[in-house]
């Protein structure tokens, strides 16, 4: 179902993304969130918030950044270490585009969220 | 002994790569130059201002005939390559000329793209590249008519621009959100589309052109979306292609353009290639800079010069219209370990942006004053370090090294007459002297004395400043507290300026009021979309993406991230057609929880994302719609059966509750308002805790607001005792528009009314008809754009991607 490019997943075209908004991929080990921040750069991150589990897809996106939906949290996309007094990490997975498509590294993907 | 050096192209890059060569070995070579254009050397940059009338075709030509002669160049004009033997080197043209080389340069430039839309072909759709471009569009443009210009990148906007200047009504047709995506970030993008619409250009962005339509010659152009728009000429100004076919042919190695080493030597030794036809470590250029710097390195091979190297260029963008000032440099893009200045100046149309990482500059937006441009982009292509300027480093070159500036200096140095107050006209001196005349020690006093910052409010800070400067120690101005660490101001002078200024959009507020970031943060960019649309209704396009995930989809968000989905319920009423609807989406979708709400409505909770918009089509078909049980908009009137089944009933009380709710549905406002209508004063709808309560008696209803019963416990306040429902509605509508005016964003009634006095509310809505009239009208007006039910519109498909996932990875898939 999703073309497979050696190690890279394809998920979906660049523009099916909106700007400052996010889509999720759903996997065996529970949703990844795609982000588009402002500069059009994208992210791909696990879609758990590392405080209390909360989806950082439904989050409100500024600059390089997410905020969580429960509980205000704010995770950096480029690190998906929580900014502030908070702390806390959530996984990013490797992405890249390619040819306007987003591929995400099929070997993170089945490394899973982590615990 | 001279050596025979051919040249295919007379562009730039090869005209720059003459000039130093001339300079450095003169006489080594023995120059024949192939161009496929009829012309001599020209400014090819320049072509903008030829368009626009600024310049002619004389003004711009780099390499006049007698340049050639002196030369001793041979130029070949308007005969095209088409073949190149390299075993022979020998170059052949389209019309049989032959030449041969011990060294030859491949400089074919590049070539326009074009959309293949139907109808790219006909005639009146140009490109804009060369000087027939112009000509052609020149001759389209002296009997005036409508253009449309495809591309709204740099090209673009100019060709727009100069179609414009030469009379031409341009639409301007970008298929990004923001104009110059590439060269631009989005503040700056709002900006230039400001001054390219001042000029009287429309541009539509998003746009994607379907066809291009006409019979025998263009007419209009169709976008997907079915719009047409009539169309004299058409130009496609959307990319640049490197043209490598005959280099392609020849064997050498292409890939997006003609692959060339730091020498730009091809994968033929004999053979050089440079401008905009070569892909050198992966880049291909469109811009002249560049250009100049492989024009130098290619020059110095040719002389022998073995350590001459180009190794990549680090660009800038200027736009050449005249009035647009504009300058980018470099990456721009945020990122963690990266950190931004901003210098805003509303009043100048100024925007500066500079992107710092490791303490060097590593990208710059400018728009509205440039000059310090080539000075940013010096310290960037340098790699300087910063770190000692950075004080005063966005103000540019002729701060740097000074002392960082003292703003009370600056204040203290303007002139008498300098104009503090711009709405009022009020200078300096009228202000300073005003302060010692009448011994004014506050800003209001300065305000009632003087007028100054009574309008629009934006020279405040300047006239705190002059209070601070004439009683020293003695003037200690009240402290705001700022929306957000993006911004100085407060939500009350923010929701003024957007009046005052005519603020539509987002940008338009961050640019005006000085924003400190480029986009925003979580606790701004809500409030702002909610200030925005609560004072433009029907203009402002509500931004999705600046709202809380609940209002974004119209459900609330759970610890699980399942959703829960409450209908409304008019007044608390329902009945077994809507029950049954309920229990049917309940085992349809497996619901988990229903449970009855404090606002007597029922709540189906654990509903997952990707079923919501099938659970509201199925609900929307039993009548329901959606509840804004998640909003910062009216939630609930909760009602008691009243005169119409109570024995100690006054009024209908579920009547009035069903009429407010249907009235008031779909408001959008700071927090959310919850209200209850009671049919007698036993209350039991218990609306004496509520933003807004009715209390029915005999002699007819009695209105409360500014009730809490959550974190804070308050009985509500009596605001006014009426005859009829009618008044009771226009009471209780003009009070919550009042406070859709006023209130902060995420501050409830109550602690609205704290802050501005039961008095002011009271006075406004009871004793002052005229205001409370115009209240009202005010609230049906904006009632027009909100009364469309969200769910019925996402059960239809709006916002589909909000749904559902990009896509499903299957566990094994992935796990190889």
């Amino acid at each position: 179902m999703n073309a497979m490019l050696g190690q890279w997943v394809d998920v979906g075209g660049i523009e099916d993304v909106p700007l400052r908004g996010a889509r999720t991929v759903a996997t065996g080990h529970g949703n990844i969130a795609v982000f588009k921040a402002v500069d059009g750069t994208l992210f791909a991150l696990w879609d758990r918030c590392p405080h209390r589990g909360g989806p950082l897809s439904q989050g409100i996106i500024h600059g390089h950044a997410v905020t969580c939906p429960l509980h205000n949290w704010i995770i950096s996309l480029e690190t998906g270490n929580a900014l502030g007094a908070d702390s806390g990490c959530v996984r990013k997975l490797p992405l890249k585009v390619e040819s306007g498509r987003i591929c995400l590294d099929a070997h993170a993907i089945a490394a899973g969220p982590g615990t | 002994m001279t050596r025979k050096l051919v040249i295919i192209g007379n562009g730039m890059a090869p005209g720059r790569m003459l000039e130093h060569l001339f300079e450095t070995v003169p006489g080594d070579y023995q120059v024949t130059i192939f161009n496929a254009e009829p012309r001599v050397n020209y400014n090819r940059i320049m072509l903008s201002p030829v368009l626009s009338g600024e310049k002619t075709y004389e003004d711009i030509i780099t390499h006049d005939d007698a340049w050639y002669d002196r030369h001793g160049v041979e130029l070949h004009r308007g005969k095209k390559i088409i073949a190149i033997d390299r075993d022979k080197r020998i170059v052949e043209a389209a019309d049989g000329t032959q030449a041969r080389y011990d060294r030859l340069v491949i400089a074919t430039g590049s070539a326009p793209i074009v959309i293949p839309v139907p109808g790219h072909g006909l005639p009146g759709v140009l490109t804009y590249r060369d000087l027939d471009d112009v000509d052609r569009m020149l001759a389209v443009a002296r009997s005036g008519g409508n253009a449309v210009v495809i591309g709204g990148g740099l090209l673009g906007l100019e060709a727009a621009a100069g179609l414009a200047a030469r009379g031409m009504k341009v639409t301007v047709l970008h298929l990004m959100p923001t104009l110059m995506e590439r060269q631009l970030d989005p503040a700056a993008g709002h900006l230039l589309r400001e001054a390219v619409e001042a000029r009287g250009i429309r541009v539509v962005t998003k746009a994607n052109t379907k066809a291009i339509l006409g019979n025998g010659k263009v007419e209009a152009v169709e976008l997907d979306d079915g719009t047409e728009l009539p169309a004299d000429i058409v130009v496609m100004a959307v990319g640049i292609r490197p043209s490598t076919a005959l280099a392609k042919s020849a064997g050498l190695s292409i890939n997006r353009g003609i692959l060339v080493d730091d020498q730009l030597v091809t994968s033929d030794p004999a053979i050089q290639a440079l401008g905009e036809c070569v892909e050198h470590r992966g880049q291909c250029y469109g811009l002249v800079a560049p250009l100049y710097e492989m024009a130098r390195a290619a020059a110095l091979h040719l002389a022998g010069d073995a350590s001459a190297s180009y190794t990549g260029s680090v660009t800038s963008t200027k736009l050449k219209v005249t009035g647009i000032d504009l300058f980018s440099a470099g990456d721009f893009a945020d990122a963690r370990d990266r950190e931004e200045i901003v210098l805003r100046d509303a009043a100048r149309g100024v925007y500066r942006r500079l992107v710092l990482k490791e303490d060097r500059i590593i990208g710059a937006v400018m728009y509205g004053d440039t000059a310090d441009g080539p000075w940013f982009f010096d310290l960037l292509k340098r790699r300087e370090d910063v770190a000692p300027l950075r004080e005063t480093l966005i103000f540019g070159q002729s701060y740097a090294g000074g002392a960082p500036l003292d703003p009370m200096a600056a204040v203290a140095a303007l002139p008498d007459d300098a104009e503090i107050c711009g709405c009022n006209g009020i200078c300096k001196a009228k202000i300073v002297g005003t302060i010692a005349d009448k011994k004014l020690a506050s800003l209001d006093e300065v305000r009632a004395h003087t007028k100054a910052s009574s309008s629009c409010g934006s020279c405040t800070g300047l006239v705190e400043k002059l209070l601070s400067l004439s009683l020293g120690e003695g003037y200690r101005p009240a402290a705001l507290q700022p929306m957000c660490s993006c911004t100085d101001f407060g939500h009350d002078e923010v929701r003024r300026l957007i009046v005052a200024k005519e603020l539509k959009s987002i940008q338009a507020v961050m640019q005006a009021l000085e924003w400190k970031t480029s986009c925003g943060c979580a606790k701004c960019r809500p409030a702002l979309n909610y200030y925005l649309l609560a004072t433009w209704p029907g203009e402002y396009a509500d931004d999705s993406q600046s709202r809380f995930v609940n209002e974004r989809v119209h459900a609330n968000i759970q610890k699980d991230g399942t959703y829960s989905v409450v209908p409304r319920m008019w007044g608390g009423v329902t009945n077994a057609r809507e029950l049954r609807a309920l229990a049917d989406v309940v085992d349809k979708f497996a619901i988990p929880t229903v449970k009855v709400t404090g606002g007597q409505r029922i709540d189906l909770l654990g509903v997952k994302k990707e079923d919501l918009p099938a659970v509201w089509a199925d609900l929307g078909q039993a009548g329901m719609v959606s509840g804004h049980a998640y909003g910062k908009a009216l939630r609930t009137v909760k009602t008691c059966v009243g005169s119409d089944w109570c024995r100690f009933g006054t009024q209908d009380s579920t009547g009035l509750g069903v009429r407010i709710e249907k009235f008031m549905w779909g408001s959008w406002t700071p927090a959310k308002v919850k209200m209850a209508v009671s049919g007698c004063p036993r209350n039991c709808a218990e609306a004496t805790c509520k933003d807004v309560g009715v209390i029915c008696v005999e002699s007819g209803y009695e209105i409360h607001f500014a009730g809490a019963a959550g974190l804070d416990i308050k009985g509500t306040e009596i605001l006014t005792r009426v005859k009829s429902e009618d008044e009771a509605l226009e009471i209780i509508v003009a009070l919550v528009q009042l406070y859709r005016e006023q209130g902060r964003y995420l501050e409830r009634i109550y602690k609205w009314a704290k802050r501005v006095g039961i008095g002011t509310i009271t006075a406004q809505i009871c004793d002052d008809t005229e205001k409370r009239k115009a209240l009202f009208g005010r609230f049906v007006f904006s009632q027009k754009f909100a009364q469309a039910d969200p769910w019925a519109e996402r059960a239809k498909g709006r916002d589909a991607h909000e749904f559902a996932p990009l896509a499903q990875v299957r566990f094994a898939e992935a796990a190889e």
